[in-house]
């Protein structure tokens, strides 16, 4: 019953689309009535999804869809419910959002926008709620196209469609993975339902290489390292409220589908597979925070956060494989909770921050951090809400961010049960890069918050900057409140995920402590965390200290300029700025960049420093590889000769051919 | 030595005019010739036709020699000397093999396409043995006077006489294709020669020549 519901709904964002064409320029019925009708149905997915995961259960359906032979089939189980909840709750922020966002003359119309938008949400739906490889791969490159339109909305300028053209070429690199993996996992059967795949038997090696296939083509879609070289091209080029589902949801399928595949349709995953997206997911972590921590333009910086994010919950799925598969349920199921802990927390915060960057970049048409500042007395809500974001994606306590990050480090912690000696010593060392990466979140959370919203503003035209509108704060509101919530309330969020920890590892992490407010997920070890009463305590400390400072000061108060350091005034140029912020990382670090920087002459009149960072997987991995693709389509080119008589004599050999086979046979 | 009947030994003297045909077609460079030689061919696949209607019987291979006789041996000709005049090409050039080595090819593959019959031959039940063979091989004789020729007017004759070569095997194996599939092919012919011609305007428009190696331009380049 609850799959119909969900099966309506997506039908209803497909509706709302094709209402967006009714009258494709009226900014008023796209933005008014359907984007917020939109989000409507992603509230209502939410919450259809969210009995389903609280019920456990799972549902059915063969649509009389798709090929001949192999119809539509549908299946609601607790981790789609799972997904399905972010995709819903998170998309019904963002549509409110956009509701308030699209303007008329900013690249497509907004009818063909809420069209393109709707369809990828509708396809999103269908990735996750999909029973067979036929429908998943439809649905997966459904999801593809209408994101790259999305992505292209400016299509105008050349290097958005240079952006988008490169975001297209890797995810049909990852469908092609895809489609492989599926061909390996049917194991000869020929049958591509889900249920066959999880009835057939395989060898080892084609086990491992239906995984590795899978880890690839779902990273491509993920931005794993190297394969997020599309992120950073794609999110600054799509409209913030596209960046934000993109990055907040759209991510998320791909770690779906990595769990999908090496939990539940593989059966029971041997452990070493899990080391694969173990590296790589630490690898992610630390490349995704340091190139963010260097970056100038505000969505690029948010961009490279989303992969060091991703890199955090690959790091969750190969320990929850590790674990899996070495006979340790309990703490597999607790990495395993980590990482959909994360990804609900992620698709929150960083939608927010998005949308955040968004607003800013509507009042203030620009991206680039130096050109920012001092936006918090002319958008106070916009800052405010971004706070918690930025808050929550730096692991502070008690947001959200805080408590996947935590319990991914305790998982971590149990790595002395394995039955390997040298994983045993190396795991630990993965718990270290994952704080390196926290850490190096907290400092890029505090550049792109200090210096788009604090400090005076660094141009002239930003006194002019506005709050945004009704719509968009309520958006910004719901995630915000997201992050708050999920952050407060572990316990909770925790006993619903149960039903899917103990779908694919069959086991529920066990609740040690006997109070609602105490999360204590390790049985036998002293560890705790209460969100709640460290609010409290937060707040009665500060309470307290306005307090007695109050108290104490009351008469005393002197007011007196502000301490210049002699200069006599300060201005907007002596602050901080996004490449200084970012230097000592760049000094430290130096070997993963590639830095191209311009000094000026000490007697120069005008001085110009510009610098200008790349990344080296560019020229290490990507150039060859398309020198290489090129040598190989000329060799190829070699055939067309442009003589008619050559063609006409391959058609002759070939029929001479052909005829001498069928006389042999 | 078995003895054949007298419609077969006629039928069996068609074929072997119709490969003769062929290597004639082959050797020829006048275009003008080659077009008369054609509707030679034409005609010697109506009598072929004829000859198995009054044998076998079948009431619509009349039909289809009449609609050989025609297409193949009036309005197709009377089309491509019209043509011929009003381009003005009445010479191929050099082809691209010279004739007698032409020539050596097309006997390799005449025996080839006998080698491959063998088995069609020993399974029809028709009077007919030898013709698939030489059908086989008018194909495949056509087939390399495209290959060789450089002028489009050869090649659109070498590929008609390559449909003649289809139409004689489908005759020979099998009495006639269904009437449906045979009009349909006449059609196709028809259809495809007009295209031909109005390709012919256009090419010599383009490059004032009918010459093929022109069109060696139009690949794309590195």
């Amino acid at each position: 019953m609850l799959l119909v519901g969900c099966v309506a709904l997506l039908l209803g964002w497909t509706a709302i689309g094709l209402a967006g064409l009714l009258r494709p320029r009226s900014v008023v019925l796209s933005g008014r009535v359907l984007f917020p009708l939109g989000a409507l149905l992603g509230f209502a997915l939410a919450v259809l999804a969210g009995a389903s995961l609280l019920g456990g259960g799972i549902e059915r359906l063969v649509l009389p869809l798709g090929l001949p032979g192999l119809p539509a089939h549908l299946r609601l189980d607790p981790l789609s419910s799972a997904f399905l909840v972010l995709l819903g709750a998170a998309s019904g922020g963002i549509s409110l959002f956009a509701g308030g966002y699209f303007r008329a003359g900013e690249g497509a119309a907004p009818g063909l926008l809420c069209l393109q938008y709707h369809l990828f949400l509708a396809s999103m739906g269908l990735v996750l709620l999909a029973d067979d490889a036929y429908s998943f791969l439809v649905a997966w490159e459904a999801m593809a196209l209408s994101s790259y339109f999305l992505v292209t909305t400016q299509h105008r300028l050349a290097e958005i469609r240079r952006a988008g053209f490169l975001y297209l070429l890797m995810a049909h690199v990852g469908a092609i993975c895809l489609l492989l993996a599926f061909g390996v996992l049917q194991g000869g059967s020929g049958l591509f339902t889900f249920a066959a795949m999880r009835a057939a038997h395989l060898s080892p090696g084609w086990a491992a290489a239906a995984f590795l296939l899978a880890l690839l083509g779902f990273g491509a879609k993920a931005g794993l390292v190297p394969l997020h070289v599309w992120l950073p091209e794609a999110h600054p080029a799509a409209p913030s409220p596209v960046s934000a589902l993109m990055s907040g949801v759209m991510l998320k399928t791909a770690v779906y589908g990595v769990l999908r595949v090496g939990l539940d349709l593989l059966g029971h995953p041997v452990w070493w597979w899990g080391l694969a997206p173990l590296a790589l997911g630490l690898l992610t972590i630390v490349y995704g925070a340091l190139f963010a921590a260097v970056q100038t333009d505000m969505k690029r910086l948010l961009a490279y956060s989303s992969v060091e994010n991703i890199g955090i919950a690959f790091t969750g799925v190969g320990l929850t494989m590790v674990f899996a598969g070495s006979g340790m349920p309990v703490v597999a199921a607790l990495a395993l909770l980590a990482t959909l802990y994360h990804c609900l927390n992620h698709s929150f915060m960083k939608s927010l921050l998005f949308l955040g960057t968004g607003a800013v970049l509507h009042a203030t048409g620009e991206r680039n951090l130096g050109r920012l500042g001092g936006l918090m007395h002319r958008m106070p809500w916009v800052a405010w809400l971004t706070l918690v974001g930025t808050l929550a994606i730096a692991g502070l306590p008690p947001l959200n961010g805080f408590v996947s990050e935590w319990l991914l480090l305790q998982s971590f912690l149990f790595t002395d049960g394995l039955p390997h000696a040298l994983v045993n010593l190396l795991i630990p060392m993965g718990a270290a890069l994952v704080a390196l990466g926290a850490a190096l979140a907290g400092y890029v959370m505090v550049k792109f918050y200090g210096i788009i919203f604090l400090g005076q503003p660094r141009e002239a035209s930003l006194v002019h900057a506005h709050d945004c509108g009704w719509l968009e704060r309520i958006g910004l509101l719901w995630l915000a409140l997201g992050c708050v919530l999920l952050g407060l309330f572990p316990l909770q969020v925790i006993g619903a995920l149960g039903a899917v920890t103990a779908e694919l590892v069959g086991a529920v992490v066990p609740q040690a402590s006997p109070h609602w407010w105490l999360l204590a997920p390790v049985p036998g070890r002293p560890v705790s965390y209460g969100p709640v009463v460290f609010l409290t305590a937060t707040l009665a400390v500060v309470l307290m200290t306005v307090l007695i400072v109050r108290l104490t000061y009351r008469q005393r108060v002197r007011r007196a300029p502000a301490w210049d350091c002699g200069f006599g005034a300060l201005t907007a140029r002596m602050q901080d700025t996004a490449e200084g912020f970012g230097q000592p990382i760049r000094h430290i670090f130096q070997p993963f960049f590639e830095i191209e920087r311009e000094l000026p002459a000490p007697a120069d009149r005008a001085p110009r420093y510009r610098i200008a960072i790349a990344e080296r997987i560019w020229k290490l991995l990507y150039e060859p590889l398309v020198r290489a693709v090129e040598r190989l389509a000329n060799t190829v080119a070699r055939v067309q000769q442009g003589r008619i008589s050559v063609y006409l004599l391959y058609s002759f050999a070939t029929l001479l051919v052909l005829l001498a086979v069928a006389m042999a046979s | 030595m078995t003895h054949l009947t007298l419609g077969q030994q006629l039928l069996d003297s068609c074929a072997a005019l119709l490969l003769l045909l062929s290597f004639a077609m082959l050797s020829q460079r006048r275009v003008v010739t080659l077009v008369n030689l054609y509707a030679v061919q034409g005609a010697v696949l109506t009598a072929a036709t004829l000859l198995l209607a009054w044998r076998t019987g079948e009431g619509h291979l009349y039909l289809s020699a009449a609609l050989t006789l025609g297409l193949k041996v009036a309005f197709l000709p009377w089309l491509l000397h019209r043509l011929i005049r009003r381009l003005g090409v009445y010479w191929d050039t050099e082809p691209l093999l010279n004739v007698s080595g032409t020539m050596l090819v097309g006997l390799v593959i005449v025996v080839f396409a006998f080698a491959l019959a063998q088995p069609i031959t020993l399974l029809a039940s028709t009077a007919t043995r030898s013709a698939v063979g030489i059908a086989v091989s008018v194909v495949l004789l056509a087939f390399l006077m495209m290959i060789t020729r450089r002028k489009a007017m050869s090649q659109v004759v070498g590929f008609l006489s390559m449909e003649n070569g289809v139409f004689f095997g489908a005759m020979s194996a099998s009495y006639g294709m269904p009437m449906v599939v045979e009009l349909g092919v006449a059609l196709d012919v028809l259809v495809g020669v007009l295209v031909l011609g109005v390709f012919f305007f256009q090419i010599r428009e383009r490059f004032e020549s009918l010459d093929l190696h022109h069109l060696e331009a139009l690949k794309e380049h590195e």
